[in-house]
């Protein structure tokens, strides 16, 4: 069936008869946003984020008979969030670098899925490298413009300490090295990059040329990022859809958000 | 000397209802509460002709002069008499029956009516002690000269005046606290039954919690005062069973009421501080005052540890000072919500801690142990207000002398 035989309203019928039916799988790629999950810790003397707190307004009680309701409360890159361009200095003097004024179509984009769950198995500091990835290309084929990234390193199953995995040298969780951003960014031109860790950087980044090469290059370059995404497993290598929208905050410099994916079932 | 453990509770019986000792005190009497709460044995002097005055009144008996004020007297005398009461009308006063009641002369001058304790008889040497009761208000108390607290300390009624953590169960509510491993040593060396010591966030690593983890009688716990959903968690499971709550939330960070992240600061201090112990509060409180009479091992009291800047705001640490305010104001409010249930709240003002946030501040400073050792001893001598150490001495002085002296003065 070609997409150009057929009109957008007959496109998209077709795609929501695909995933009633079960063609189209939707996938969930969020941890659920909870006070327990580990957030971003920066040294005493910079601020610090909000973990997510969830407090009662109430319950059918006494603070409201028949409804129940909470506030929230949670830095904008906590649970499993956005980054947009203007969250980092390289990134400060674009046009439309926040969650509120940044354009749609990133939030619907197809996705590529390189998997390093091996490799991050062995090594908790594994550098996604500009060979590795050259190296999915051959057997993927190259990665096209304006697509997400997301390197799978199997991360997402892990909670609390070992997912935070803090040491006195700081978090070692794996990410991509410099070579493999400049490739994906000024190269492929992707539309963002995403990973299961806490950051889209490197757990030891801020030892790296230029430090948190992933945050400095993606947003300098107006492109986005995506973290603590869970559940990758279910995505091929090619040809799922990232459906990402953050929340619309004035002037955010990125949000929790609901990650889903469209993926082709299995033939 | 100390009491057996106590037995397993028995699930099948009433638990007692919390009472109070009668609690009409007239105004003047508040100066004895003053002494009693930290300890002190003050009386009322008459400023005209040195005649010290018990009870207290409004004018002196020997010349009626108004000008009565309360000073630290010797608390030395003589037991005139003694009377053992083996019934009463009163409710509370019904559980302790018998009770030993004496006359006493106070070499101070005035006769008073005390609670006797340990080996008093008619005649002998005794040293006089204002405490205060379930409910707060302030009885005298005579031990037999020289005898150690330790001959007293299983005495029902020097227990019902004070809160031996012996066989107590213990919340510490902040392990990382720089001195929570010395409050819990502390605590188990004064015949605590078990610490939980709470942790917040165990994803961080932690060299305070490690050593607590390491030390017999201490269970680490997750606790996080900042959320109430693990509060409520850990009150599930050790409300029923606490007798000790410590509040010792620790989360420092210096800066002026103008620095740009000074709203979030106090904000993330308030959290742990002055929020944790709300939230702390509604989950044990009430379950505590329901276990104040719950003999043979009643709910104790609530201990928070409070920075001196919870009396005077330290300008370099605006936001600290501020939590800390805000801490003690709820924990004065809580004092009161609690002596219903007979639970006492403690509250101890340190001077800066031995610790890396107030490396640069002269000596001295308050090491873990003394805070340690001044959480047991709030506890076990019944005392509602503490200052720890000389530097927190002098503070307390110099604030009740002049307290412009000390807001010009303290910090710089």
């Amino acid at each position: 069936m070609q997409p150009r035989d057929q009109s957008p309203a007959e496109l998209l019928s077709a795609l929501t008869g695909m995933i009633a039916s079960g063609g189209v799988q939707l996938v969930d790629l969020t941890r659920t946003l909870s006070p327990d999950d580990p957030t971003i810790v920066m040294p005493p003397e910079f601020g610090q984020s909000w973990p997510v707190r969830i407090e009662r307004i109430s319950r059918y009680d006494a603070g409201g008979p028949a409804w129940y309701w909470n506030n929230l409360s949670f830095g904008e890159h906590t649970g499993t969030h956005f980054d947009a361009p203007a969250h980092w200095i390289t990134g400060r003097d674009l046009a439309c670098n926040t969650v509120d004024t940044m354009p749609l179509p990133p939030m619907v984009a197809p996705v590529s899925v390189i998997d390093c769950t091996k490799a991050c198995a062995q090594d908790a500091d594994y550098l996604l490298t500009r060979e590795a990835i050259l190296a999915w290309e051959e057997e993927h084929g190259q990665i096209a413009r304006d697509e997400w990234v997301l390197m799978r390193s199997g991360w997402g199953d892990k909670t609390g300490a070992a997912y935070a995995n803090l040491k006195s040298d700081g978090a070692h969780t794996p990410g991509p090295d410099t070579g493999a951003i400049r490739l994906l960014v000024e190269e492929r031109g992707i539309l963002g990059f995403g990973t299961e860790t806490i950051g889209t950087d490197w757990g030891q980044a801020a030892h790296l040329s230029p430090p948190y090469p992933a945050h400095s290059i993606l947003h300098g370059h107006g492109r986005y990022g995506l973290q603590c995404l869970t559940g990758l497993e279910a995505l091929p290598p090619r040809g799922a859809v990232l459906i990402a929208a953050p929340l619309k905050v004035l002037a955010g410099s990125g949000s929790p958000l609901r990650v889903l994916a469209l993926v082709p079932a299995a033939v | 000397m100390s009491l057996p453990p106590p037995p397993r509770k028995n699930p099948l019986l009433r638990t007692a209802t919390p009472l109070l000792p009668p609690q009409p005190r007239s105004r003047r009497a508040y100066g004895l509460t003053a002494a009693a709460a930290e300890g002190r044995f003050a009386l009322q002097k008459c400023a005209g002709c040195g005649t010290v005055i018990y009870p207290a009144r409004d004018a002196c008996p020997a010349c009626l002069g108004q000008s009565l004020r309360f000073a630290d007297v010797s608390p030395a005398g003589e037991l005139l008499s003694v009377t053992r009461i083996h019934s009463t009308a009163d409710p509370y006063f019904r559980r302790l029956v018998p009770i030993r009641q004496g006359l006493v002369r106070a070499d101070a001058g005035p006769n008073l009516i005390c609670f006797l304790l340990g080996d008093c008889a008619p005649g002998g040497r005794v040293t006089l002690s204002l405490k205060l009761a379930p409910g707060g208000d302030p009885v005298v108390c005579a031990r037999p000269e020289g005898a150690p607290l330790s001959e007293i300390e299983d005495d029902p009624m020097w227990r019902q005046l004070t809160a031996n953590p012996e066989h107590a169960r213990v919340l510490i509510s902040d392990g990382r606290h720089p001195a929570a491993a010395a409050m819990a040593r502390a605590l188990l060396g004064a015949g605590a039954a078990q610490v939980y010591a709470g942790i917040a966030e165990p994803w961080k690593p932690s060299d305070e919690a490690d050593q607590l983890a390491k030390i017999d009688g201490v269970e680490v716990i997750d606790l996080d005062p900042r959320d109430e959903r693990s509060v409520a968690e850990a009150a599930a499971a050790l409300a029923g069973k606490i007798e000790i709550v410590v509040q010792c939330g620790f989360h420092y960070r210096p800066g002026t009421v103008m620095d740009a992240n000074a709203p979030l600061r106090l904000k993330d201090m308030m959290e742990g501080g002055a929020l944790g112990l709300m939230r702390l509060a509604q989950a044990f409180g009430q379950a505590m005052m329901a276990r104040g009479a719950d003999e043979p091992r009643p709910a104790l009291a609530w201990v928070n540890v409070l920075s001196l800047a919870a009396r005077m705001a330290h300008p370099m640490a605006a936001a600290h000072s501020a939590a800390q305010a805000a801490e003690l104001s709820l924990a004065q409010s809580l004092r009161a919500t609690m002596a219903p249930g007979g639970i006492r709240v403690i509250n101890l003002f340190h001077g800066a801690l031995d610790h890396g946030w107030f490396e640069a501040v002269p000596p001295p400073k308050v090491a873990p142990g003394t805070l340690g050792k001044a959480v047991v001893t709030a506890l076990t001598e019944g005392l509602e207000d503490m200052f720890i150490g000389p530097e927190a001495e002098d503070f307390r002085d110099r604030f009740n002398a002049n307290p412009k002296e000390v807001e010009r003065k303290w910090w710089s």
